[in-house]
C-alpha cells in the first residue's frame, strides 16, 4: 500500500502540525469540501491535534448528505412500481419524507446494492423483462463512470436501462457558499478526487474573486495537515491563490478522457441541494440525445420542487454555520441509527462522522 | 445387503417429507458420514454423559454464497457453534446438526457441505449426534441454512466473566481481522485481488482450552467478534464491565491484502466479521505471558496485543490514530454486509 503508509506516519504528520503552530498568528476558519476529508480528519483524530487557532469547516462534500429528499422519494416510487433500483450503499438508509430504500427493500422492493454503475449494466443484461435503473448520485468523481454506464447500455441496444440522476458539482456549491452574507470561511481545502477528475482550472477564477485561497488537498493525515499549513502560510502572508498540494494524483487539467465521458453524455444544469437550496448551474441531467435513459422520464416522475428537511438543520452544517454537536438534536433524536437528516446518515457525513469519531474531549 | 437406491441428482421437497425419500438421504449420506454410537441409537435426541454443569450455545447459518474462499457453509456451521461454547471457557464436545435445504440444491453440493461438516467436527474434536432436515420449496430458502447446537462442560480452571474484567487488564487478539467479511465480499462481488483473502474461518477450542490449562483465572474474558467485527465486540464489554477501552489501530494484526481490500470498498476492518479470532481479556501481570504463548501455539501465531481495559470513559471505546489522535469507536450501526455468516 505504497503512497498511503507514507501519508499516515506520526513523525511526518506531527511535524507539519508544528509548522502550523509556528506560522498560526490568529485564528483562521478552513473548510473542507470533501466529505472523504472529514472523515479522516475525525478518524484520525486530527481536529485535536491542530492548534486551536484552526478551525475546520465540514463542508457540503457528501453526495449523499445533499441529494434532496424528494429523489429519495422518488427512488422508493419506483421500487414500490416493480423496478430494478441500483444504488451505491451509502444511499439506503438515507430517510425520504416517508421511508428509506432500505424499508422500501424489506417492504418487498427490489433494491440491488452495488459499487458501480456498470453492474447495474449487467443486472439489466440479465433481466431483460425489468426495468433496471441506477440511482446516480455523486459529484464529479462518479459521474464518469455514470455516464459510461449510459454509454455501453447504448452501445449493447438496451432498451431496459436507465439512471436517476442527481450530479451535483464542486465549484458552484463553492460560489453557493461563499456568496453567502454569513459566510465566515478563509480558506478552502480542494477536493482532491473531484480534482483528481476536473483538474482546478476552474478554482482560479474564485480564489481571484473571493481573494480566497484553495489549496487542492489529498486524504491521510500527512496530506490534510500539509494541505492546511499551505492554506495558513497563505491566509497569514495575505495571499490568495490555487495550489495542489495532492499532485500525485490530480494535475492542474484533470482527467480529460474522463471529462470527455462527462461531456458526452451530460450537461450542466441547475441543481437542488438538500438543505442549502437550489444553486444555478450546480449539477448535472442527462443531455437531450442520451433522455431515453433519463428514469425521471420514462417512468414520468414528477419534477424536483423544494422540500425542506424538518427539524434537521443540514443546511447550517454544509454551510459550515453550525457544527454538528451544536443542533439540539445532536446524538439525542437524531443518531445515526434514527437519522432525521442526511448528515447524520454516510460515514462521509458531517454529523455522522463526529457521532461516530469525535473524542471524548472534542 | 440389499442395494440401496441412488440419490437423485438435486434435493427434492419429498427429502423433508419424513418418507422414505428422507430416510434415503440420512441413511446414505447424513448417518454414513457421521457415523458414531450416539446417532446409531436411533432416538429423537442422544442420550449423552456429561457432567457437572453444562455449556450450551446455538447458532444459525445462512451465508451466501455457501462456498467462498478459505471454506464453505458446513465448516462455518461447526466452527462458530465450537467457538461460542469455547469462548464460555468450556470445552465442547457434541453439536446437533439441523439442514434446512431449499428444494433443488444439487446433491453434490449437500454432499460436499455434509463432508465438509465431518472434517471441522473432527478437526474441533466434536461427535454430531443428532440432528434434523427440512425442505423448503425453490424459492423460499436459499440452497441452504445450518443450524447447529453445541454442548461442553466447563474447562475446570476457567473463571470466565465479566465481573472479573477490571481497569489495567490487556486486550489481545489471536489472529489478524477482517479475513472472513473480505472474502465474503469479494467472493459476492467478483474483486480480485493479488492473491485471495481467504476466510479465517476455524474452531478456537483448542488454543482457548491450552490456555485455560497454562493460565486458568488470569484469562478474564474471551469473546469472538463475529458480526459487527472487533468494535463490536469491544463496544459490549465496555458497556458491559463499565470500563474503557484503548485500542492502538497500529497495533492491530491485519493482513495486506485486507487492508487494501477494506481501503479500496470504503470499509472499517474494525466493523468487518471474523471466524476464525478471538480477544482475550487477561490480568496485566500474565498477559506478556499470554501473547508469547498464543504466538507459539499453532492456532495463534499471529496474535498481539490491541489494548486495554481502563477506569477513564467508561462504556466508551477509543482508538488511538498512527498519527497520535483519538477517535471513539461505536458499534455498527445497521448492517455492513448482510448474510455473512
Amino acid at each position: 500500500m505504497k503512497y498511503l503508509t507514507e501519508y499516515r506516519n506520526l513523525e511526518a504528520t506531527q511535524q507539519v502540525i508544528r509548522q502550523i503552530e509556528k506560522v498560526v498568528t490568529r485564528p483562521w476558519q478552513i473548510m473542507e469540501i470533501c466529505g472523504g476529508q472529514t472523515h479522516s480528519l475525525v478518524r484520525n483524530g486530527l481536529l485535536e491535534l491542530l492548534p486551536e487557532e484552526i478551525q475546520m469547516i465540514h463542508g457540503p462534500g457528501c453526495p449523499v448528505c445533499v441529494t434532496p429528499m424528494q429523489l429519495i422519494d422518488l427512488a422508493v416510487e419506483l421500487l414500490q412500481r416493480g423496478v430494478i433500483l441500483c444504488s451505491f450503499g451509502d444511499m439506503v438508509r438515507v430517510p425520504g419524507s416517508t421511508i428509506s430504500l432500505q424499508e422500501a427493500k424489506s417492504r418487498g422492493g427490489d433494491l440491488r446494492i452495488l459499487y458501480s454503475p456498470l453492474e447495474a449494466i449487467r443486472i439489466a443484461k440479465e433481466n431483460p423483462d425489468r426495468e433496471v435503473v441506477f440511482f446516480a448520485v455523486g459529484f464529479e468523481t462518479t459521474a464518469p463512470a455514470n455516464a459510461l454506464s449510459v454509454l455501453q447500455a447504448e452501445k449493447e441496444g438496451l432498451s431496459n436501462y436507465s439512471i436517476l440522476v442527481s450530479h451535483v458539482l464542486v465549484p458552484p456549491a463553492m460560489e453557493g457558499i461563499l456568496d453567502d452574507p454569513f459566510c465566515a470561511i478563509d480558506g478552502f481545502l480542494g477536493a482532491g478526487h473531484v480534482c483528481a477528475i476536473m483538474g482546478y482550472r476552474e478554482y482560479h477564477p474564485i480564489a481571484e474573486k473571493y481573494k480566497i485561497p484553495i489549496v487542492v488537498t489529498g486524504f491521510e493525515p500527512l496530506d490534510l495537515v500539509q494541505g492546511i499549513y499551505r492554506a495558513v502560510l497563505q491566509l497569514e502572508k495575505g495571499e490568495y491563490r490555487v495550489e495542489n498540494q495532492y499532485a500525485r494524483a490530480v494535475s492542474e487539467e484533470g482527467n480529460r478522457a474522463a471529462q470527455n465521458v462527462i461531456h458526452q453524455v451530460f450537461q450542466v444544469a441547475d441543481r437542488q441541494w438538500r438543505g442549502i437550496g437550489t444553486i444555478p448551474k450546480s449539477g448535472y441531467a442527462l443531455k437531450d440525445e442520451y433522455s431515453d435513459y433519463d428514469a425521471g422520464k420514462r417512468f414520468q416522475l414528477e419534477e424536483e420542487r423544494a422540500t425542506d428537511s424538518g427539524e434537521c438543520i443540514a443546511g447550517a452544517i454544509l454551510k459550515g454555520q453550525k457544527k454538528p454537536h451544536e443542533c439540539p438534536h445532536f446524538g439525542k433524536k437524531c443518531t445515526p441509527r434514527n437519522p432525521l437528516g442526511a448528515p447524520m446518515v454516510s460515514s462521509e457525513g458531517a454529523c455522522a462522522a463526529y457521532y461516530h469519531f469525535a473524542s471524548t474531549n472534542a | 445387503m440389499k442395494n440401496k437406491p441412488a440419490l437423485p441428482d438435486t434435493i427434492q421437497l419429498a427429502h423433508g417429507s419424513g418418507g422414505q425419500m428422507t430416510r434415503e438421504l440420512l441413511e446414505q449420506i447424513v448417518f454414513n458420514t457421521f457415523r458414531n454410537p450416539y446417532l446409531e441409537q436411533k432416538h429423537d435426541g442422544a442420550i449423552v454423559p456429561l457432567k457437572g454443569p453444562v455449556v450450551i450455545s446455538t447458532d444459525s447459518f445462512v451465508v451466501s454464497p455457501i462456498f467462498f474462499r478459505g471454506g464453505d457453509i458446513g465448516e462455518l456451521a461447526v466452527n462458530g457453534t465450537v467457538n461460542d461454547v469455547a469462548m464460555c471457557g468450556a470445552i465442547p464436545e457434541y453439536i446437533s446438526l439441523g439442514f434446512i435445504i431449499e428444494e433443488g440444491l444439487e446433491m453434490a453440493q449437500f454432499l460436499r457441505v455434509v463432508e465438509s461438516v465431518k472434517r471441522a467436527a473432527e478437526k474441533a474434536g466434536v461427535q454430531v449426534v443428532t440432528g434434523d432436515t427440512k425442505v423448503v420449496e425453490s424459492g423460499k430458502g436459499d440452497k441452504i441454512f445450518i443450524n447447529t447446537t453445541g454442548i461442553g462442560n466447563p474447562h475446570p480452571k476457567a473463571q470466565i466473566s465479566m465481573d472479573r474484567v477490571r481497569g489495567g487488564d490487556q486486550l489481545l487478539v489471536s489472529g489478524p481481522i477482517a479475513a472472513h467479511g473480505m472474502a465474503i465480499l469479494s467472493e459476492r462481488e467478483g474483486l480480485e485481488f493479488e492473491s485471495e483473502i481467504q476466510s479465517d474461518t476455524a474452531c478456537l477450542n483448542h488454543l482457548v482450552r491450552d490456555l485455560l490449562d497454562e493460565f486458568g483465572p488470569e484469562i478474564h474474558l474471551l469473546r469472538d467478534p463475529t458480526r459487527g467485527g472487533l468494535s463490536g465486540v469491544c463496544s459490549e464489554i465496555a458497556q458491559d464491565s463499565n470500563l474503557g477501552i484503548l485500542l492502538r489501530e497500529n497495533a492491530l494484526p491485519l493482513d495486506k491484502q485486507v487492508a487494501a481490500a477494506c481501503e479500496i470498498l470504503g470499509l472499517d476492518p474494525l466493523y468487518v466479521a471474523n471466524e476464525g479470532v478471538f480477544c482475550a481479556i487477561v490480568s496485566p501481570a500474565a498477559s506478556a505471558a499470554v501473547l508469547e504463548f498464543m504466538q507459539q501455539h499453532p492456532d495463534g501465531s499471529r496474535a498481539a496485543l490491541v489494548g486495554e481495559l481502563r477506569e477513564a470513559h467508561p462504556g466508551k471505546v477509543v482508538m488511538e490514530s498512527p498519527v497520535g489522535g483519538t477517535r471513539i469507536v461505536t458499534p455498527l450501526i445497521g448492517e455492513q454486509l448482510p448474510r455473512i455468516c
